[in-house]
């Protein structure tokens, strides 16, 4: 078990670009270590480094928690590395109009909420950041945001939901299955799988 | 009731259901590589948990190997750490691993098929978002992130919903000169960066099913640059061919049983989809990117977009302007490799075009086969001689310059015309700019000095 989320409150970092791929939240050079730690001070260093306006350099933001982004977030390669950059920011959900499939599912599994909005909403929520960036609460049980007052229904695939709400682990819940799963490979090994797995390479 | 490919392969492998949650599906198999697995044998260890059955796996060290003939000899410490902890990680749980010099280090999407590991109708993972490579012999592969690696590992099993099902109608005769690289850069341009996710591709038509193997991968390992869970071939002659004989293939006793129980696994006539996207190939020229992702792709007697489809900070960027054509823009680099074109295949087109010529001067061109066989094979047949007189590096096998993870970058503000997947802003190194493009392209740009597909002759006559 992990600790459940139900609510997340925190101010806004607005960044409002569509398809920002995994390269540019993690590049590629910094994934060679082998621990899931230490990747946060690269997130985002190219844009950070072309821009010394960008969003992550404005002291402003620095204790902001709720990423604020465009379409298709996370889109690339399948690299978890994403997740935890983005997760040693400090950022504790990210708001966007769409996500990547893999981002989504490694997101899922480090329970890194992604809350799906319209990109009108995502457009408002940007602008009030940069006005007065007064907190916004995401409720992960009735799935609606809270923003500048105005209250906002928002989608999550609902297992994603269950996994945060209620802190499953999902490989507890493989293992559960084990002897079943098991069973499958052998049955499937005589049938409809022509691996020659033994030896193959001996 | 007809069902198509991936409902077959999905209903085969689910192992449970249960209302509220995703699928239980098997996994049959799985591929690591140094850079994302460290992790999820730890989360195994940090669980005492081990690996369900280790001849469900396989090794190799691809990403972050140098590809220079001393290429044991890793500078970088931390990439030398990530390659001892893979070694001590497959020898602790008695995972097989290409070693380099072994004759089966590779690249994993070249070296999967390679050994026959990927088959029709089976379920195929690997922490890569390009093993949809696989699906070119009609198998389900997928990239996955490392915690659900190390839900394979540990229990042969992964949670998953079931994605929707698009098929890609290619129609047509693909003409001469055109490759299954133009073909998946056209589909990517047509329906977006995003246009297919959710949702496993079946790539369907006649000029699918005259594609060798080689092509076939290339087409599906683009799948997840338009967004898709993962793209497929159905099986047939091609597929099987390839695999007769290969290590993990079914041995000659098995073989019927097994070539019937493939052929069963193509979509049934008058089966469903949830989307149809045709692309018309007939008129199809070669195809190549301008921006910084591969949507941001064009026919290369196009114009780069005016208005509708610009994008003015991927411009600045890669230092073009709106309506401006790409031919005749020089390059500096050109780069021949990776798991989308390192293959025999793509090498002989690349040696058949640098025959008899040499690479501008100012062109710095890497060819990077796919793996240490495709390295052999390639030698066998000369093209290292012809590839290295053009003037040309012919390397050790890595994915090398494809995601600047290695020695092999791109240097900052240099020009590279490359056969490999992804345009992304600093892919191929910090600042470097990349075009996409097929390997005939590539070379014949290297040859003119500038993006091109017309093969001037200057060379020849220099020649002589």
């Amino acid at each position: 078990m992990k600790a459940a989320i139900k609510t997340i409150t925190g101010n806004v970092i607005p960044m409002p670009l569509n398809d920002i791929d995994t390269d540019i939240i993690i590049p590629a050079q910094h994934l060679t270590q082998t621990s899931r730690a230490g990747y946060g001070q690269h997130a985002f260093a190219r844009l950070k480094k072309a821009d010394p306006e960008f969003v992550l350099n404005q002291p402003r933001f620095a204790s902001a928690t709720i990423l604020v982004t465009g379409d298709n977030f996370g889109c690339g390669s399948s690299r978890e590395h994403a997740v935890w950059a983005i997760q040693e920011l400090g950022i504790q959900a990210v708001v966007a109009p769409s996500f990547a499939d893999i981002f989504s599912n490694n997101a899922q599994k480090n329970h890194l909420p992604l809350i799906t909005v319209d990109q009108s909403v995502c457009a408002q929520m940007v602008a009030l950041a940069h006005k007065d960036n007064h907190p916004v609460t995401i409720d992960l049980l009735t799935t609606t945001l809270c923003a500048g007052g105005q209250q906002h229904p928002f989608t999550i695939n609902p297992f994603f939901q269950h996994v945060l709400t209620a802190g499953l682990d999902e490989l507890d819940y493989l293992m559960n299955h084990l002897a079943a799963i098991k069973r499958h490979h052998q049955n499937a090994d005589q049938r409809q799988c022509f691996l020659q797995l033994a030896g193959a390479l001996s | 009731m007809a069902l198509n490919i991936v409902e077959k392969i999905w209903q085969q492998h689910v192992v449970n259901q249960q209302e509220g949650f995703p699928d239980v599906l098997a996994i049959d198999f799985a591929l690591l590589h140094e850079v994302t697995s460290a992790q999820a044998f730890q989360m195994l260890g940090d669980r005492g948990l081990g690996v369900h059955d280790p001849r469900r796996f396989l090794a190799t060290i691809d990403h972050s190997i140098p590809t220079r003939s001393d290429r044991q000899r890793i500078t970088d410490p931390q990439a030398r750490a990530q390659i001892a902890a893979l070694r001590e990680n497959c020898q602790r749980q008695q995972i097989t691993l290409c070693e380099p010099d072994s004759g089966g280090q590779g690249i994993v999407h070249v070296i999967g098929p390679e050994l026959g590991i990927t088959q029709p109708g089976m379920t195929l993972v690997c922490g890569d978002s390009h093993t949809a490579t696989h699906g070119a012999f009609g198998a389900l592969a997928f990239g996955i992130g490392t915690s659900t690696l190390a839900h394979v590992m540990a229990t042969g099993a992964l949670l998953m919903n079931r994605p929707g099902i698009m098929q890609v109608a290619f129609h047509g005769e693909l003409p001469q000169g055109v490759y299954a690289k133009d073909m998946i850069l056209r589909l990517i341009a047509d329906i977006g960066i995003d246009g297919a996710t959710g949702h496993v591709i079946e790539y369907t038509g006649q000029a699918v099913r005259d594609l060798s193997m080689e092509q076939r991968m290339t087409l599906c390992n683009m799948s997840i640059e338009c967004g898709a869970v993962a793209g497929l071939v159905a099986p047939d002659e091609t597929t099987f061919r390839y695999l007769k004989g290969r290590p993990y293939a079914p041995p000659d006793a098995q073989w019927q049983q097994a070539v019937e129980h493939w052929q069963s696994r193509a979509s049934d006539p008058g089966c469903g989809y949830d989307k149809t996207v045709t692309v018309d190939i007939r008129q199809l020229t070669p195809m190549i990117s301008w921006g910084t992702n591969p949507e941001q792709s064009i026919a290369i007697d196009q114009r780069i977009p005016n208005g509708p489809g610009s994008d003015q900070a991927a411009l600045n960027y890669v230092g073009l302007k709106e309506a401006q054509s790409l031919t005749g823009v020089p390059v500096d680099w050109a780069f021949v490799g990776s798991c989308t074109n390192g293959r025999i295949e793509d090498l002989r087109v690349v040696a058949s075009i640098l025959n008899q010529k040499t690479i501008a001067p100012h062109v710095t061109m890497y060819v990077v086969p796919g793996s240490e066989a495709v390295r052999q094979q390639a030698i066998e047949e000369g093209l290292d001689q012809i590839i290295t007189r053009a003037g040309a590096d012919f390397r050790m096998p890595g994915c090398s310059m494809c995601l600047g993870m290695n020695d092999d970058q791109v240097p900052a503000g240099a020009r590279c015309i490359s056969t490999t997947n992804r345009n992304f802003i600093g892919r191929q190194g910090t600042g470097s700019i990349t075009h996409l493009a097929s390997p005939a392209t590539v070379a014949m740009s290297a040859v003119a000095g500038h993006i091109t597909t017309q093969l001037t002759t200057m060379n020849q006559q220099e020649a002589s």
